[in-house]
């Protein structure tokens, strides 16, 4: 199951921290959708997921923002 | 470095606005990207974490009670610098939410959700008449040096003055 998360408008650290949180509230398995913007949330999201064990499917570039899809860890 | 243990244990000692947020980002910063983070509270930053928000007269003993009130509690924090008789916290407040930046209640509610410990300074307290009834229920324990010493042994501490 596929869940979208926007934080495009966010900055440090409640960029990584709504992702964090987003994946605490889905299943294992399950992939978060996030969209972002460049520089800080786009270093910091895929770091911190990483981190956390979580993987990282795809970062795609979409014109004025970024979208990561993150597969949450077992 | 894999098995590294990541803890941050910040002590706020102070309770101004702008201090009280450099705590909270760090504190919630570090706990997204899975950090054990204890927040130690002391003294003026005690008023961080009062039930009442305002200024009301809790407490035990006259002078504890005029304390607390001047002090007043999480919507008076003072700007450290610029404060303009209390004004700036709202104006900063107001320019944080404008810059779609986490206001100091913004970063206090992540923090609970990503279990921050935030423990308070059994000795403030006592000195001020505070109980633990009259702090937040979020606060988990009422501590002294030596549990804050067992805490944040092997992690990094920082000081918030």
């Amino acid at each position: 199951m596929t869940h979208t998360l926007d934080i495009t408008k966010d900055h440090c650290p409640m960029t990584f921290v709504k992702v964090k949180l987003g994946l605490s509230k889905i299943s294992p398995g399950d992939i978060l959708d996030v969209l972002l913007s460049e520089e800080e949330p786009l270093v910091n999201v895929p770091k911190a997921a990483k981190e956390q064990g979580h993987r990282i499917l795809e970062i795609k570039n979409e014109g004025s923002h970024y979208r990561i899809l993150i597969e949450k860890n077992n | 470095m894999e098995n590294e243990t990541k803890k941050l244990s910040i002590i706020c000692f102070s309770g101004d606005f702008d201090k009280a947020v450099a705590a909270f980002t760090l504190a919630t910063g570090a706990a997204a990207v899975n950090w054990e983070v204890n927040v130690f509270f002391t003294f003026w930053g005690l008023n961080i974490l009062k039930k009442k928000q305002g200024r009301s007269t809790i407490g035990k003993g006259f002078l504890a009670r005029f304390f607390n009130f001047l002090m007043g509690g999480s919507k008076n924090l003072p700007l450290s610098r610029l404060n303009f008789g209390g004004i700036s916290p709202g104006l900063m407040t107001g320019m944080m939410k404008k810059r779609n930046v986490a206001t100091l209640d913004e970063l206090i509610e992540s923090a609970k959700q990503l279990k921050v410990k935030l423990v308070a300074c059994e000795m403030a307290m006592h000195i001020l008449g505070i109980q633990k009834s009259d702090l937040i229920d979020d606060v988990q324990e009422v501590i002294g040096v030596p549990t804050f010493l067992e805490y944040s042994k092997n992690g990094q501490v920082i000081f918030i003055s």
